[in-house]
């Protein structure tokens, strides 16, 4: 019985991850802005489609015909060879096959640029409007980014292959004194809990440990007193907006070999990221990951064919169930703080 | 008369029925004078102007309504299936369900306001859309959608000795309700909902909801419990929303769990805010403009676009109609969100301040005996 | 409540938030159709009280009657119905509406209670509801604004608006919470000539001020506030005679 808990609870964890991961970024944005952002599901929709565009690059190939020599159907051979190994040789190979993980390279500059460009751009000009309206343009924004990857990549989802050496699975149950292959994990899976897990980290230690991330942090707890400080709040807060972004983007990334993405992965995460937000209490960034997980892990459990036994239907409404019920017993979320987005 | 409706509203609310009335003739000449799309035109008309009662009215920004228009439509397709073909036993029905359920849903989401009002009513939805797919396919038929076969009971029909024969399919007193009798069943519903809608605006009630979007603590200490108005306002807005997903199924009687979904919820804000927040018209007039262009520009393709362009020299104009068709299409939602985007930004008030805007600059530019001090009046 | 004229009874209040004594042993009297003022410095409690009073926070022992019906745990709408009419520190006023409505709401609540689906009705039927706020209106000297936006008001004119939102109501009690806080000299001073005019007509009114020199020229009575405890009750001649205020005023925290 324990390893089946045990593994429901890992097998809940990559989500979680993932919704930690968009709903931390989703909170740096409203604690230090004060925005309240609807776009933040494109974003990390944005990064996993930077993945797409790696690869596809990646995989520019040369054709030649051969004409001495033929294809099965009798037409001459094509001979396609990607660029990159042209150009690298085994490293092209190698890079090719590691897409995904090297494409957090192009990820990083792209998700800031895209993140100080909508700052400046457009969400500059609504900090001191309504909250409602805040939700509008970030909502006409993600349709926009959303509708933009759609015409270029098209509607279908686009699968990417993880790395040929990361395809299997992690015996971890063995690792922890269990039999082999009693628990068994995808290795990417457990891959990208530590990737979330090293991101959170490094967010927290960044907002704790550098003069940066104390001005924030007390930007956070109290924006006009910093602003009377004669800190210019505003440049870190767009720093700020480029770092969330990059945070989804990264989330992204990561996620495609597990969900092939497609146009509208953001918009579906995003509802999803915003529960969570709400759950572990708008504005608190500690909050937003505990709750990350603790979704993740429930809805893994929600899905165990004796859970759905005696609630049916509960795996596709666990989630907002939760939501529901924790705003209504405690609207603060778990470690939200008192009256923040009341009205 | 007076009394009864101020001749200000009197003359908007027949300049609307009038406008509505004669949609087949004057919007022929551009290409959308045909029933399936002014039916639509009706139909999202009334979800919007009820959407605005809720929204424009009290401020609540709900993001689940879509909830209540589905379940509008199945509960009409379950009227149309259980009892009789007729329409009207359907909507009446469906008013009914949509209502007692938005009844459920605002009693608790309206425990909260602002942001997690938003998130508790898209809850709400996405948990009624996750289960219509899955658990609750007796009632919802899943993924297929809800639809009349030839073996429903339809025991009032039955008791009444009617027999059909081929499909079944809605009608209203015997009468079908395809084509042009389907748009003008639904535009005097489109009317009766705006000439309540202006009702509730004009009326002390209405008063109150604006002044708890306006300052819902001086509300309390000036004497008056809130939540009860709010949910009013909730509970209308939801029944308007379930009168419209009725007459969707009236003249498509197929319901499907798409309805529910919470980008069809985001549909219904795009149009009042297009239109204008807190007007009366304007939400009619953002949905008519979206669903017109949603209807034009999707069925745009390349082929049409090369010959609109025709006129620039060749490589331009591939140009132009490869960039253009990236808005058109399937790509039409670029369109909208972009032009969503803009109106946010810059017109928050959506296309009825747009108007305004225009009417004062037109004025000011007038004859100087025009020119007024008139302190802004307000509403 | 030996005294049948007592509106307002405060009755050994003590009011702790963890180990801070916030309020003790606060006994108050309002009397009917008499002003009283709250006047202490600033952090002597007075906020606190006032929230006591409301039912916005429950006391910690004691208790606040109000015409013989307890107020702790009432909602604020509750509250007004029970004739009890407030004036916020900063105007809480319907920005978005004209004036004339801003006026007529409360009328509404008078009349309708806390909650009326009165939506087939016409505004414009309601035609002494309508003459009653356009004479309040006329009375405070804003008749001329009436179709005007309320958010658009200066700010005296915002609190004289306020006034006549709480006028219209008729309460029984009027509070009033540093009526003239943050206002320029001249908008205090129509301020006070207003609440003069309202004393005239014998409404009971408590004020919570800050600053004493409002107050004096206004109340019947007045209470000393000082860290949490009256020191001082009576006359405004008796008060500002005591040492103790004066200590209180001069020689503390301000």
């Amino acid at each position: 019985m324990f390893e089946v808990i045990f593994l429901q609870f890992l097998n809940g964890l990559d989500k979680g991850a993932a919704y930690a991961l968009i709903a931390l970024g989703l909170t740096l944005v409203f604690g230090t802005l004060g925005v309240v952002n609807f776009a933040h599901g494109a974003l990390f929709m944005l990064g996993a489609f930077c993945a797409v565009m790696f690869r596809q690059f990646l995989t520019l190939e040369t054709v030649t015909i051969d004409p001495t020599q033929t294809s099965p159907w009798g037409a001459p051979l094509e001979i396609r060879e990607p660029l990159v190994q042209t150009w690298f040789g085994d490293f092209g190979a190698v890079l090719v096959n590691y897409s995904v993980p090297f494409s957090i390279l192009i990820t990083i500059p792209i998700m800031l640029l895209v993140g100080i460009a909508l700052e400046r751009g457009i969400i500059k000009h609504f900090y001191k409007r309504p909250h409602a309206e805040q939700i509008l343009v970030t909502f006409g924004l993600a349709i926009v980014a959303q509708e933009v990857i759609k015409s270029i990549f098209g509607p279908n989802p686009i699968p990417q292959p993880m790395p040929t050496d990361l395809r299997g699975a992690a015996d971890i149950g063995s690792w922890i004194g269990f039999q082999a292959n009693v628990i068994t994990y995808p290795l990417w899976r457990l891959i990208y809990f530590l990737f979330s897990a090293i991101v959170i980290g490094g967010v927290f230690a960044f907002l704790q440990f550098t003069t940066f991330g104390m001005v924030v942090r007390a930007g956070m707890a109290d924006r006009e007193t910093v602003g009377l400080l004669g800190i210019n709040i505003d440049r870190r807060f767009t720093i700020m907006f480029g770092l969330a972004a990059i945070v989804a983007g990264m989330a992204g990334v990561m996620y495609t070999p597990l969900l092939p993405p497609n146009y509208h992965l953001g918009m579906d995460f995003l509802v999803l990221s915003f529960v969570v937000v709400v759950v572990g209490g708008m504005g608190s960034l500690p909050g937003a990951v505990a709750a990350g997980f603790l979704l993740g892990i429930l809805q893994s459990f929600a899905s165990m064919t004796q859970i759905k036994a005696i609630v049916p239907g509960i795996d596709q409404i666990i989630i907002y169930l939760v939501a529901v019920v924790i705003l209504l017993v405690r609207p603060r979320g778990l470690m939200g703080r008192r009256g923040v987005m009341e009205s | 008369m007076t009394n009864f409706m101020s001749r200000n509203d009197l003359l908007l609310f027949l300049g609307f029925a009038v406008v509505v009335l004669a949609m087949p003739i004057w919007l022929t000449p551009f290409g959308a004078g045909y029933p399936d799309l002014l039916q639509r035109f009706m139909i999202f008309g009334i979800f919007a102007v009820g959407f605005n009662i809720l929204f424009g009215l009290t401020g609540y920004l709900s993001f689940g309504h879509a909830a209540f228009f589905g379940v509008g439509s199945y509960a009409a397709v379950w009227s149309f299936k259980l009892l009789t073909l007729d329409a009207i036993p359907a909507m009446i029905f469906a008013v009914i369900i949509s209502g007692l359920f938005a009844l459920v849903i605002g009693f608790l989401s309206l425990r909260r306001s602002g942001i997690y009002f938003s998130i508790l009513t898209l809850a709400f939805a996405q948990m009624s859309y996750n289960l219509a797919y899955s658990v609750l396919t007796p009632i919802t038929n899943g993924e297929t959608g809800l639809q009349l076969t030839l073996n429903d009971p339809r025991v009032l029909d039955a008791a009444l000795g009617q027999t059909f024969v081929g499909q079944p399919v809605p009608t209203l007193l015997g009468q079908q309700l395809g084509g042009y009798a389907g748009f003008y069943f639904c535009a005097g519903f489109l009317i009766l909902s705006f000439f309540f809608a202006q009702r509730v605006a004009g009326s002390p009630f209405g008063m109150m909801l604006k002044s708890i979007k306006s300052n819902q603590t001086r509300m309390q200490f000036t004497g008056f419990n809130t939540r009860p108005y709010a949910l009013s306002a909730f509970v209308i807005s939801g029944m308007y929303a379930g009168l419209a997903g009725a007459l969707l199924a009236v003249t498509d009687p197929l319901a499907g769990a798409e309805r529910m979904q919470w980008t069809a919820s985001g549909e219904v804000v795009l149009m009042t805010i297009l239109g204008g927040v807190g007007t009366l018209v304007g939400p009619v007039i953002g949905a008519w403009i979206i669903k017109y262009f949603e209807n034009i520009l999707s069925a745009l393709n390349d082929n049409i676009l090369a010959q609109f362009w025709s006129f620039l020299p060749e490589g331009v104009a591939d140009v132009v109609v490869k960039v253009t068709s990236k808005f058109v299409g399937d790509g039409w939602h670029l369109t909208l969100g972009l032009v969503f985007v803009i109106i946010v930004i810059f017109l928050p008030g959506g296309i009825m301040e747009g108007v305004r805007r225009l009417t004062a600059v037109a004025r000011r530019s007038g004859p100087p005996g025009a020119k007024s001090h008139q302190p802004q009046p307000a509403e | 409540m030996a005294n049948s004229n007592v509106v307002l009874h405060v009755a050994d209040v003590h009011k702790r938030f963890g180990g801070l004594h916030a309020l003790a042993d606060i006994d108050l009297q309002v009397e009917e159709g008499k002003t009283h003022a709250i006047i202490g410095p600033n952090g002597a409690g007075k906020s606190t009280l006032l929230n006591v009073i409301i039912g916005k926070l429950a006391p910690t022992s004691g208790q606040v009657v109000f015409d013989g019906n307890m107020l702790t745990g009432r909602k604020p709408y509750q509250i007004n119905q029970l004739g009890i009419a407030r004036v916020f520190q900063t105007p809480e006023i319907f920005a978005d509406l004209s004036v004339l409505h801003n006026v007529m709401i409360p009328a509404f609540a008078k009349r309708d209670g806390t909650f009326t689906l009165n939506m087939l009705r016409s505004l414009d039927s309601e035609t002494t509801i309508r003459q009653e706020a356009e004479h309040m209106l006329e009375d405070v000297g804003m008749l001329n604004r009436r179709d005007m936006h309320a958010g658009s008001l200066s700010r005296g004119d915002k609190r004289r608006m306020e006034l006549a939102m709480c006028l219209i109501q008729h309460p029984r009690l009027l509070l009033l919470d540093e009526p003239t806080a943050g206002m320029s000299r001249h908008d205090t001073n129509t301020t006070i000539e207003l609440l003069k005019k309202i004393k005239e007509r014998g409404m009971t009114k408590v004020i919570i001020e800050h600053d004493m020199h409002v107050v004096f020229s206004l109340a019947d009575k007045i209470s000393v506030l000082a860290q949490g405890r009256i020191i001082a009750d009576g006359s405004p001649d008796e008060v500002r005679g005591n040492p103790k205020v004066q200590e209180a005023y001069l020689g503390g925290a301000h």
